[in-house]
């Protein structure tokens, strides 16, 4: 699945986008940012407080408890501060 | 209803908005139009421009759906979105909403309420550029509780 990266989570992650392929146990959107921020010092520096960093399925807002099976695109970005 | 949604990097004319919208009408009794414009300084300090980041599909698609519950909510016949992203500078418009309907509660109200959630769920991001240049000179804007609040009235009444 591809994993997109906006704004600050963007630059401390150090990209914007990439394929990745999590293991089978990774089920939720909470799980893979669990995942991901063992992949290295900035994944960890863009999910040291997950609660902070807001998530998106397909173009869609969800949660923490959301599972990306059959999810083709995650993004992961800070609050909104639009309009 | 006529729905303009627009994401742009260029300048953007509310006049002209409006005119586009209700010529040759005679069924549009009030029209509001709600212009949010980059201000020259943030939380005290000067800026020299805002840069704004979005995530173009998405953005798309969240004020899409917020149109149409905005148009499920009220008897709207005309709304304009239009958002830009990119360099903005003091002075420069950054959004702008159109809402018409024959009476101006709904325009008033739908208007207030596609801000709120422009604000809150479409996904652009604010950076400050400030006006020394140096390194460093860059922060990005936290998004505000009061914004949240504001979005959450539309859902408790």
């Amino acid at each position: 699945m591809k994993v997109r990266y906006f704004a600050w989570v963007r630059e401390r992650v150090g990209k914007s986008e990439e394929e990745i392929d999590p293991p089978a146990a990774v089920a939720t959107v909470g799980e893979l940012v669990t995942w991901l921020a063992q992949r290295g010092e900035g994944y960890a520096y863009a999910f040291e407080n997950p609660k902070v960093v807001r998530s998106a399925i397909d173009k869609k807002h969800v949660h923490a408890d959301a599972r990306i099976e059959g999810a083709s695109e995650i993004a992961f970005f800070p609050p909104m501060t639009g309009g | 209803m006529i729905t303009t949604v627009h994401l742009q990097r260029e300048p953007f004319d509310a006049a002209y908005e409006v005119a586009a919208m209700t010529r040759g009408r005679s069924d549009i009794g009030a029209v509001v139009t709600f212009t949010g414009i980059c201000r020259a300084e943030e939380n005290g300090e000067p800026i020299a421009a805002l840069n704004l980041e979005h995530y173009p599909e998405m953005a798309e698609a969240e004020i899409a759906r917020h149109v149409e519950a905005a148009q499920a909510r009220w008897p709207l016949v005309g709304v304009t979105v239009i958002h830009r992203y990119g360099r903005i500078t003091p002075g420069d418009g950054i959004v702008l909403v159109v809402a018409a309907s024959s009476h101006r509660e709904a325009a008033f109200a739908a208007a207030e309420f596609l801000m709120d959630y422009l604000k809150t769920r479409a996904p652009f991001w604010k950076q400050v550029e400030k006006t020394d240049g140096k390194a460093g000179g860059k922060f990005w804007v936290e998004a505000k509780s009061a914004d949240d609040t504001a979005a959450e009235r539309w859902t408790s009444s």
